[in-house]
């Protein structure tokens, strides 16, 4: 990857999901400096405990996202159920209820997609297991402003529905188990 | 210059004329999402570029009024987050039953769901014949639709189960009458219900109110719209008067947060603090 300082990781994912995050956040330091944002299908009527369970193996805190609140280094957030979550350029989020996408809100097209405009070339995206194509879109609009593209390797992946549609943009820059993926976003800090 | 800069230009191009010709002010609208709907409407029909839209809109107000409803959509549901009707009925409704006569605001009602869903908890609760609730909109559309009060029958089963869950005493039908693919809602809900188009971006102060529900609408005003809306909020409350936002959305990331007091801080249910408070607060060291 070009020496291009990396200001977000933004993750997808989907069916599977707790499994695979988990595993991948066990792999970060405590001061791991890169904010990590998550869009993630749930439930809309869950009570949302994501965070909770993210935080028993997870040295770096792991929230919720709300309205408005700023991005901070050292922080892994999570869009809310039943929510779009958006990134303003003045590096805060916003959420909206508009109607789903791909059958999904939170959806992970809308939250890239918002995140590509943003961090433009200093953006890390990662689609993870999952059982619909949403993020393919969103891949191709950070590929389009400068960003770097992994995509979990839909052989190891629960569901490899969604790292596969990614893949088959054309628009992935790498394609990597999740212990690779810890040890990358590891080396990028 | 890369597109998201240009874009950017371009959005503001657009909401810049909006506001010049036609006085609706999405310049400080959470542009995130003003963005993301420009974006829809015009690939939808077939522009390539969003300020291609501007002399259209410009020049032709049909298509403006076709932008506006694309800008102003609301999702919403009887009941929505059951668990803070259920906190309101809990924290709120003691304090209601405390004064002779009870102005209620619900700001951004959209289609009014909510509206009836309040409506029918103050009548569960004794409070409603006190009770008048200003419910306001800048969307004359949805507007309509609530004072109609007809939805969709499929929604009978997700707003019945929100319905109990906020604590319902009796049953979500009681409320409505079926009809065709619809249903209308009780005719009695309405009585202390006035519809009226208000504009929380443009206009300023309505009425002095004992509780003021405005939830999922300011998450589409950026942080300056946000304060000065809540702002106005603030000075529409009596003493002691109850604000609530959406389960995401936090006064703690606006300037008024100190004007307030959490009732219910999960459910986002705020208690306007004696200016008393606020002066002790200045004072303490």
């Amino acid at each position: 990857m070009k020496n291009q300082e990396v200001k977000a990781i933004v993750i997808g994912v989907s069916a599977g999901g707790l499994k695979a995050l988990k595993e991948i956040f066990c792999g970060l330091p405590a001061k791991f400096s890169t904010p990590i944002i998550v869009t993630q299908h749930l439930y809309p009527h869950d009570v949302s405990n994501m965070s909770n369970l993210l935080n028993e193996t997870s040295l770096v805190k792991v929230i919720e996202a709300e309205d408005k609140m700023p991005i901070k280094e050292n922080h892994i957030y999570l869009a809310p159920p039943n929510y779009h979550l958006l990134i303003e350029r003045d590096y805060s989020f916003s959420l909206s209820t508009d109607e789903k996408v791909s059958f999904s809100r939170p959806s992970i097209d809308v939250m890239f997609e918002s995140a590509a405009y943003v961090y433009k070339d200093s953006l890390v995206a990662v689609i993870l297991t999952g059982a619909n194509g949403d993020g393919a879109k969103g891949i191709k609009t950070i590929k389009k402003l400068g960003g770097y593209c992994i995509a979990q390797n839909p052989k190891t992946a629960a569901y490899p529905t969604m790292p596969q549609f990614s893949i088959d943009t054309g628009d992935i820059d790498k394609i990597l188990t999740l212990k690779e993926i810890a040890s990358f976003l590891f080396f990028k800090k | 210059m890369n597109i998201s800069d240009i874009e950017n230009i371009e959005m503001n191009l657009l909401v810049d004329a909006i506001y010049h010709r036609y006085g609706y002010d999405f310049r400080n609208y959470a542009r995130a999402s003003v963005e993301r709907r420009a974006k829809q409407f015009a690939e939808k029909l077939g522009f390539e570029y969003i300020s291609e839209m501007i002399p259209k809109l410009i020049n032709d107000d049909k298509f403006f009024q076709k932008l506006v409803r694309e800008f102003s959509i609301t999702v919403t549901e009887h009941f929505r987050d059951p668990t803070f009707y259920k906190s309101l009925v809990e924290k709120v409704f003691p304090i209601l039953k405390t004064y002779p006569f009870i102005k209620i605001w619900h700001a951004g009602c959209a289609t009014g769901e909510e509206v009836y869903s309040l409506a029918i908890l103050l009548k569960e609760n004794g409070l409603y014949n006190k009770s008048t609730i200003f419910a306001t909109d800048f969307n004359d559309e949805a507007l309509e639709d609530a004072k109609q009060g007809i939805y969709a029958i499929e929604k009978i089963k997700q707003s019945t189960a929100n319905y109990q869950k906020a604590g319902g005493k009796k049953s979500f039908s009681n409320y409505y009458h079926a009809q065709y693919e619809s249903i209308l809602m009780d005719k009695s809900l309405k009585e202390n219900i006035t519809f009226a188009n208000h504009n929380l971006a443009t206009d300023g102060v309505f009425g002095e109110m004992h509780l003021i529900l405005c939830r999922n609408v300011m998450i589409y005003f950026d942080k300056v719209l946000q304060n000065k809306v809540i702002n106005n909020f603030t000075d529409s409350l009596v003493k002691s008067g109850v604000l609530c936002v959406g389960l995401h959305e936090s006064l703690l990331f606006v300037d008024a947060e100190k004007k307030y007091v959490p009732l219910a801080e999960k459910q986002r249910i705020y208690k306007k603090k004696f200016s008393s408070e606020i002066f002790q607060k200045f004072f303490k060291k």
